[in-house]
């Protein structure tokens, strides 16, 4: 079921900014949708637009089938999670969730129920009366989700909610969060620019550039079938190997004068292109293997889990990642490019064929 | 912080010491022989004076005068504390809303309070002024007759005017840097929990701003009482007789024109413990509640 729909939606800042471009796209009851994207790509307008914070320019937003562009936000059944937390810095942890509840009329003995409830499932019983300036970061951040669950809303939005937590909270957080989501089935909206939150929590991820959509799509699809060189470039790290060659329409595609392989699809298409593979997907292989090409190892990267191995495959650079129980290669290594795990890109476009 | 220290105490106090002379000669000494004369009956002509305990104050308290001043004094104060911080605070409000780069705005207004108290009053005798001063032209029209410095309630009007006027700009200030220091996101916050704009205002912005309000009722109440001198003197001079005025007035009235030295020393006591009330409040007030970070 639709739930949230997005139709030809963007936006101009007075000051003649365009941060989004016509965007459409629609959200099903429950979904987890991340937008993601570099800085300034309209990730946070976006979303801004949803929360009825910021007026659409044009385009047509509807939650649960009822067009939204001109309800004020609080009577749009959002709630909605700031980077900064945007707490209540004057009121008590209990009076920061309580707040939107009696302002909507809630009974107070509700409101209590509702609150302690809340604070049971995000451990926060015990910092009730506090106030915001007296809790840590992380538990900032847990009474800014109860802020958000506590009005049981139609729709979470939440702008990069953990981008000011230390790596090893941000971690924990992201479980946390993404559980909470599936338990209470409510619909969300999430963005960040750090793609494993985007990869770990997504149902679709919405890759966005320069205000546009790139791409839409789950977490595997966006990671193993980009769009476009874009996509192919942002997510993963390190990200696609993207080669320059050449597609003349024949079946292979040639890296360089002497080095071609099959091609992975047959475009009807002929020029320049980029060839994409993800650096675990290339092989060592024996020098043997038809298929085998020559690499030029450069230097290693340790990375624990595995290792990147640095070279040239003909004039292009080349980043291959083996496991750690895999030997270093010496000598002269090959390597090989399986088909089903290319992708190819326009070259002129950056669109994949 | 960096902190300097010094090995011996001899440069410390050469630096401190002129600071400590301009205090002890300026303030400390003439306090004291405030306090000390507030207690003698002072011979208008210099010949002499005689201890006569608290006689002067005794005098003060029973004065039907003295009294009605207390109680212009303090109507007075609430009144310019109150329309200029209210007045302030709606401006800053509307100003928060429209305004990005409030360099020029802010320094437009601050010319104002640049206007020094005394200047202030001459502009409010020519704004007031009988003959045909503009607002007492604009009051004609309503068949209102004002007399400036005739009639004791239009002088205390013009007063609580000059002086409103006079301060709202310092207040609006503070106001409006106060409002843009309440993180937009906040207010974001508050726009999904609430939607009245009324009373987010009263929920969130108020109590956000609560620390600046306080601090600027200090301010306000401390130039209502005493940075008025010169303004009352440029609007009520040459008859100070029937017209209203405050204390800090009236111990210069006592002391320089009726040249009774001893009373109006008892006066500025009565002032200067009156200072040190409100610092203390001040200061426990500042310390105990209103701070959030
Ligand atoms: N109030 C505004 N007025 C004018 N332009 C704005 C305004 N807010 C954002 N922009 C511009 O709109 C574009 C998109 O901004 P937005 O905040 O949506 O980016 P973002 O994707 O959230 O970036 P980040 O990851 O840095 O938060 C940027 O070019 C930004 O400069
Ligand atoms: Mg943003």
């Amino acid at each position: 079921m639709v739930h949230v729909a997005l139709k030809s939606i963007s936006k101009v800042y007075p000051n003649g900014v365009r941060a989004v471009h016509p965007t459409s796209f629609d959200i099903q009851q429950g979904e987890f949708i991340v937008l993601v994207g570099p800085s300034g790509c309209g990730k946070s307008t976006l979303l801004r637009m949803i929360a009825g914070l910021e007026e659409i320019t044009e385009g047509e937003l509807s939650i649960a089938g009822r067009v939204v562009n001109d309800i004020d936000p609080a009577e749009r059944d959002i709630a909605m999670v700031f980077q900064n937390y945007a707490l209540y810095p004057h009121m008590t942890v209990y009076n920061n969730m309580a707040y939107g509840l009696r302002n909507r009329g809630m009974a107070k003995a509700d409101i209590d129920a509702a609150v302690s409830t809340a604070a049971t499932m995000l451990n926060l019983t015990e910092f009730l009366t506090r106030r915001p300036s007296q809790l840590s970061g992380g538990q900032r951040q847990r009474v800014a989700m109860g802020r958000a669950i506590v009005r049981n809303p139609a729709l979470f939005l939440f702008d990069e909610p953990l981008s000011n937590l230390d790596a090893k909270l941000r971690g924990q957080m992201r479980i946390e969060i993404k559980a909470l989501q599936r338990r209470l089935g409510v619909t969300s909206v999430y963005v960040t620019h750090d793609q494993v939150e985007a990869m770990t929590m997504a149902d679709r991820i919405i890759v966005l550039n320069g205000g546009r959509i790139e791409q839409i799509g789950t977490p595997a699809e966006v990671y193993h079938q980009p769009a476009s060189t874009f996509v192919a470039s942002f997510m993963g790290a390190p990200p696609m190997n993207l080669l320059p060659a050449h597609y003349n329409g024949n079946g292979r595609v040639h890296l360089s004068e002497t080095i071609h392989i099959e091609a992975p699809v047959s475009a009807d298409y002929s020029g320049q292109v980029k060839l994409g593979v993800r650096p675990e997907n290339v092989g060592i292989v024996d020098s043997s293997h038809p298929d085998a090409l020559r690499f030029d190892l450069e230097f290693v990267e340790e990375l624990g889990a595995g290792r990147l191995l640095h070279g040239k495959l003909g004039d292009s650079g080349l980043i291959v990642h083996i496991p750690h129980t895999d030997p270093i290669p010496g000598g002269e290594v090959y390597v090989g490019l399986p088909k089903s795990a290319l992708v190819m890109f326009n070259h002129e476009t950056g669109m994949r064929l | 912080m960096k902190r300097a220290s010094f090995n011996q105490l001899g440069l410390p106090v050469w630096l401190l010491l002129p600071q400590l002379v301009i205090i002890g000669v300026f303030f400390y000494w003439p306090a004291a022989h405030a306090v000390r004369s507030s207690f003698y009956l002072e011979d208008p002509f210099g010949f002499g004076s005689t201890f006569v305990g608290w006689d002067n104050y005794a005098g003060l308290l029973a004065s039907a005068q003295y009294v009605k001043v207390a109680v212009f004094t303090l109507g007075f104060t609430f009144l310019v504390t109150f329309f200029s911080l209210s007045i302030a605070l709606v401006l800053a409000v509307k100003a928060d809303k429209v305004i990005r780069g409030t360099r020029t705005y802010r320094t437009l207004l601050m010319w104002v309070y640049a206007v020094a108290p005394p200047v202030a009053g001459f502009l409010g005798v020519m704004v007031f002024y009988q003959g045909n001063g503009p607002m007492t032209e604009f009051l004609a029209l309503f068949g209102y007759e004002f007399r400036l410095g005739v009639n004791y309630y239009d002088t205390a009007a013009a007063m609580v005017a000059v002086a409103t006027w006079n301060h709202i700009p310092v207040n609006f200030i503070f106001f409006l840097s106060g409002l843009q220091s309440i993180p937009q996101s906040v207010k974001e916050a508050a726009m999904i929990d609430n939607r009245s704009g009324t009373r987010r205002f009263w929920d969130i912005t108020f109590p956000l701003l609560a620390p600046t309000a306080f601090f600027l009722l200090i301010i306000n109440i401390t130039y209502a009482l005493f940075d008025t001198f010169g303004m009352i003197d440029a609007l009520v001079k040459g008859e100070p007789g029937n017209n209203p005025m405050t204390l800090v007035y009236k111990v210069y009235v006592d002391g320089f024109r009726g040249n009774d030295l001893g009373g109006s020393s008892a006066q500025s006591v009565i002032l200067m413990v009156l200072v040190l009330v409100l610092t203390v409040f001040q200061f426990r007030v500042m310390d105990r509640r209103i701070h959030y970070t």
